[in-house]
Formats: C-alpha cells, sequence, structure tokens
C-alpha cells in the first residue's frame, strides 16, 4: 500500500521536518533558558545560548517576590472546578442526545455550538456589572461560573460524538438481560465511555488553564490565576526577564505535558467532529 | 475511521424496542419508552436551561445598555438616548480603525497559518525519522497561554535593543526593527500566528492521513506528477478542512485581547487596538457603558455572520 520511500526522501524530508519543528519550539525553548540565567545574562548581547552560569534563583525568586503558588492554585482550582462542573452538567446532557435522539436534537445541538460562537466581548459590560453588583469580581466562585458556561458546550459536543461511537447493541443486550437504567449507566455505558470522558477533560482543562479573557477582566489579585498573574510582569518592562521566564515555565509546563497527551482528542474536540 | 452502521442513519429509539417488541410485553415496551424519554428530557433540561440564561440575560442586557447614556462612575445618570450610541460608535473614527485592524488581523493570520500549514502538514506527512517528536515540537505554541506567548515574543525576541531578532538584524549588518513602535500590528499578527499555526497544521495533517493512498498511487502510475496530484487530488480533499479552519479561526481570532492587553495596550494611537479591544477600553477604562455595549452589538452581528456558515457545516457532517 505504501510507498517505497528511498533513504533520500527519507533523509531529506528527516532534515526539513526537524528544522521547521525547531524553530517553531525555539521561542519556548529560549524562554526555558532564559529562565536559567541571571538577570543580566538574561539580556546580555550578544545572547548567550547555553554556556552561561545556569542557576535556579529565579524560581525561588519568582515564588518569593509574588506568590506564585497562589496564583498556581488559583489556576488550578479555576480549570479544574469549571471542567468538572460542566461535566456534571454535560453528561446526562450527551447521554440523552446519543442515546434517545429525538428529531429535535440536531437542532438543539447546533444551538449549543452558537452559543459558543458569542463573542465574549459582546457580553462583557452586563457580565462585569452583574459580578459587581453581586460581589463576583475577583472571586474564584465567579471564574469557575463563567468559564463552566464558556467551555460547556464543546464539553456537551465532545461527549456527544463519543458517545454516539459506543455500539446501541450493547445496550440492547444489557437491556435484555434484563439491567435497569441505572445499571446500565453504571456497567455497561460508563466502561465505555472512560477515554472519552478523560480527552473532554483534559481538553477542557487546557482551555480553562490558558482562558485570558474573562479572567483579565475578572480578576486582579485574589482571584488572580496565571494568566493574569504573567500578565502582571508586562508593566515594569525589561527588568525581569529572567523571572518573567521562570514564572512563564512553570505557568505552561504542566499545560504542555497534558497537552501533548490530548493532541489527538484536540483536532476533533475544536472541530465539533467535523474533521477527524 | 470505520463507521458502523448505527451511526449513519440515526435510528430513533423506539426503533430499537420495536425491534425487541416480541421478547418484551407490549405495555412494559410502552411504558420502557415513555420512560426513557421522559428521562432523557429530565438529563437534558439542566443544560439547555444553563445555557438559555447565558444567551439571553447578558445579551438583553447588552441591549438594554446600548440604548443607555450610563457612565460606570456615575450609575445615577443613566438614561434612555434610543440608537444614539450607536450612531456615535459606528461614525467614531476609533471603531473605523479598528474595524479595519481586525479586518486585517484576521484576514492575515488566517492566510498566513493556512499558507504555512498547508506545506508543514504535507512535510509532517513525508516519512520523517522522529516524526512523534517533531510533532510534539510544532503543536507546542498552541498550549502555551496567550498572555506567556505575547511577554516572551516581545521581551525575548522582539525587544529593538536586546531581543534575539535585533542581535540577528545586527548580524546581517541591518538596523534591529522597534517591532512595536514601527510596525506593532504586525508584530501581534506574527504572535498570533505562532499561536494558531499548530491548529492549522495539525488538523490539515489528520485529513491527510485519511486520504486515500491508492488515489494517490492510481494517479501517479497514470503519469501524474508530484504537483499535479497536489492540485488535482489532495488540494480538493482538503478543501474542507481548509474551509473548518478558517471558520473555526475566525471565531477566535475575531475577539484577539491578552496579546493586545499586555504588549501594546492598543497603541501607538489606535494601531493596534481591534474591536474587542476598543469595546474593553470604552467599559472599563472610559466607563461608557452605553458605547461600549453598542460596540458589543456590532461585535455579535460580526461573529454571527461567520457562526452561520461554520455552524452549516458542522450540521452537514452531522448528518454524514
Amino acid at each position: 500500500m505504501a510507498r517505497i520511500a528511498t533513504s533520500r526522501h527519507v533523509a531529506v524530508s528527516t532534515v526539513a521536518a526537524w528544522l521547521v519543528g525547531f524553530l517553531i519550539f525555539f521561542p519556548i525553548l529560549w524562554m526555558v533558558l532564559a529562565s536559567f540565567k541571571t538577570e543580566l545574562d538574561a539580556f546580555a548581547i550578544p545572547p548567550k545560548f547555553l554556556f552561561f552560569h545556569w542557576t535556579t534563583e529565579n524560581y525561588a525568586a519568582v515564588q518569593e517576590r509574588s506568590d506564585y503558588v497562589h496564583h498556581a492554585l488559583n489556576s488550578i482550582i479555576v480549570a479544574g472546578g469549571s471542567t468538572l462542573i460542566a461535566l456534571l452538567i454535560a453528561i446526562p446532557a450527551a447521554w440523552s442526545m446519543a442515546f434517545s435522539p429525538t428529531k429535535r436534537t440536531k437542532d438543539v445541538l447546533l444551538w449549543m455550538l452558537s452559543t459558543k460562537m458569542m463573542p465574549p466581548v459582546g457580553v462583557l459590560v452586563p457580565i462585569y456589572l452583574i459580578y459587581r453588583d453581586f460581589g463576583l469580581l475577583d472571586t474564584l466562585t465567579g471564574l469557575v461560573f463563567i468559564l463552566c458556561l464558556g467551555n460547556l458546550p464543546i464539553v456537551i459536543w465532545m461527549l456527544f460524538t463519543y458517545f454516539k461511537e459506543i455500539p446501541k447493541d450493547i445496550l440492547e443486550a444489557a437491556r435484555m438481560d434484563g439491567a435497569t437504567i441505572g445499571r446500565e449507566l453504571v456497567y455497561v455505558l460508563t466502561p465505555m465511555a472512560v477515554p472519552g470522558l478523560a480527552s473532554t477533560l483534559l481538553l477542557n482543562f487546557i482551555l480553562a488553564w490558558n482562558e485570558a479573557f474573562w479572567t483579565l477582566n475578572l480578576s486582579t489579585l485574589e482571584a488572580a490565576p496565571l494568566t493574569v498573574f504573567i500578565a502582571s510582569y508586562s508593566s515594569p518592562e525589561g527588568l525581569f526577564w529572567a523571572k518573567l521566564s521562570a514564572a512563564s515555565t512553570l505557568a505552561i509546563a504542566p499545560i504542555l505535558v497534558l497537552g501533548w497527551f490530548s493532541q489527538r482528542q484536540l483536532v476533533r474536540g475544536l472541530t465539533f467532529g467535523a474533521v477527524k | 475511521m470505520a463507521h458502523t452502521p448505527e451511526l449513519s442513519p440515526s435510528q430513533p429509539s423506539g426503533s430499537l424496542h420495536r425491534m425487541t417488541a416480541p421478547a418484551l410485553q407490549p405495555t412494559e415496551t410502552g411504558t420502557g419508552t415513555r420512560q426513557t424519554q421522559l428521562l432523557a428530557r429530565m438529563l437534558l433540561t439542566p443544560a439547555v436551561a444553563l445555557l438559555f440564561i447565558w444567551m439571553i440575560v447578558p445579551l438583553a442586557l447588552t441591549i438594554y445598555f446600548s440604548l443607555l447614556r450610563y457612565n460606570l462612575l456615575d450609575s445615577e445618570s443613566a438614561q434612555f438616548v434610543g440608537f444614539e450610541n450607536f450612531r456615535y460608535f459606528l461614525t467614531d473614527p476609533a471603531f473605523l480603525a479598528s474595524l479595519q485592524n481586525t479586518l486585517v488581523l484576521v484576514g492575515s493570520v488566517l492566510g498566513l497559518t493556512i499558507l504555512l500549514g498547508i506545506p508543514l502538514a504535507l512535510l509532517l506527512d513525508q516519512p520523517v525519522i522522529g516524526r512523534n517528536i517533531v510533532r510534539l515540537m510544532v503543536i507546542a505554541p498552541f498550549f502555551v497561554m496567550p498572555t506567556v506567548s505575547a511577554l516572551i515574543w516581545k521581551n525575548l525576541l522582539m525587544h529593538p535593543v536586546s531581543g534575539l531578532f535585533a542581535w540577528i538584524a545586527k548580524l546581517f549588518g541591518a538596523p534591529p526593527i522597534d517591532w512595536f513602535n514601527d510596525i506593532p500590528l504586525f508584530a501581534i499578527i506574527l504572535i498570533v500566528s505562532w499561536q494558531w499555526l499548530p491548529f492549522a497544521t495539525l488538523i490539515l495533517l489528520t485529513a491527510l492521513q485519511s486520504l486515500d493512498e491508492e488515489q494517490k498511487e492510481a494517479a501517479e502510475m497514470d503519469g501524474a506528477g508530484a504537483l499535479s496530484t497536489f492540485i488535482y487530488i489532495t488540494l480538493p480533499h482538503l478543501a474542507r478542512p481548509i474551509t473548518v479552519v478558517i471558520l473555526i479561526e475566525t471565531i477566535f481570532l475575531l475577539t484577539v485581547f491578552a496579546e493586545i492587553f499586555v504588549t501594546t495596550g492598543g497603541g501607538p494611537g489606535l494601531q493596534t487596538t481591534n474591536i474587542a479591544f476598543l469595546i474593553y477600553s470604552q467599559a472599563l477604562i472610559q466607563y461608557d457603558v452605553g458605547g461600549a455595549s453598542a460596540g458589543g452589538l456590532v461585535a455579535v452581528v460580526i461573529a454571527n455572520i461567520v457562526a452561520f456558515f461554520l455552524v452549516r457545516i458542522v450540521g452537514r457532517n452531522l448528518e454524514a
């Protein structure tokens, strides 16, 4: 089936692919390197690529000066909380649409998708005012709530496409064996749905972790997740590059690892099943 | 991906029971179906209700506020002014400038990510030693939070004195570019394109991998060169994924915010203010609730035009 690749072909495409891959990855690599430099080395000209005084002092400094852990915890609570709540609401909904579809199911799905298309900036004003009046500005509750709503359509869609692929024959067989809906849910459906649930959870955790519109506009300090914390480095320009790099490396490292695991589901999740 | 039969002509749940009916008492089947349907509706309700409120309430409030003259600092003074805000917003030179910036930003990023994404996906589709590692490197920028990528590019790479690009320019004897003063919008376009190139590449690569190898082989046997194989077989196959990339990226790119917020703050002047940033600054810097709401509605209308097409494409796929 596959054409026989000549070794020259392999050599050329390997070199080209690695070169391009390295170029695209370079800004991240450069940031990680800078995080191990002293502030002086970080903006030395000519730049120091590998031969500089390696230090981990920036990582200690980031925690001491700006309470990194506090913001990291906020990120975990906001991303994790909003994803879990969205899953709790989405699982029954997706289950119902996948296994008991009606004539309107398709319309409901597309309508849900269309709520995701609303630009957040279009409703910034009322959300901000509501949050101000209810004392939700700069609170974790407020952020969890808004990110949960924002991602709910994607969560439902992803779960729906996964549930759709579970063969109905199996449910039928279970039903004929006298399984109740509850048992069917626990013993038949759940085990088969675990991979889909896991990748939905992962992708939405990543999206919520990186969300930088609502977090920037609705939180300042107390509830500020890492997106906002990093943004606070934008003002004292040029002075804290190594520390900015250390803080940034810490902020993206966990998500990069999770993201690499979920990359195959990413396409499906982000295109609403339009590309598989 | 193998499509199992139960996927394609979506069978209503009723038929499932009809098939098993001989094994069950008719009454049981009836109540079972009704119960299932009732349960299904109950399970669906919370999600639908929440999304409905989420869609209607803020939008209704935006419409309401857009008809008021309302300053955040002086909330007692709110008064009804009709379409005054729209007239003001739409004739404001800042609106035209930011609309233009938005279009340039969206268009350029779309162009860059697709024009670079196609060759990149083709390259990654070749036999490459260590392809998985290259894939990881290419996809990485997509997972970097926007505030981080913007600040890293601004300070470590594009800084006119100590940035890496300035050093490279000097190596070639060229004067360093002061990115955020001389070509600020282009600088933002570069950063955003770097973030979205992985997305375009990954989707195009996924599509390429589902392309029938035999079809290409047949074309080559018939004497088609690499170029004509690409133009007549590969490219048509990519048409749909490219459309999907364009639509989804547009939805997100219309509201690029964090990258502008942490690098230029919309400036210098209005050079990097897009619609999203203009509305933000009108609401939370100038405290003009009415004007910002009118702007918000304009943004909703623009996004809806794009959404209309995207929903149609996704909907078509739902039946297939």
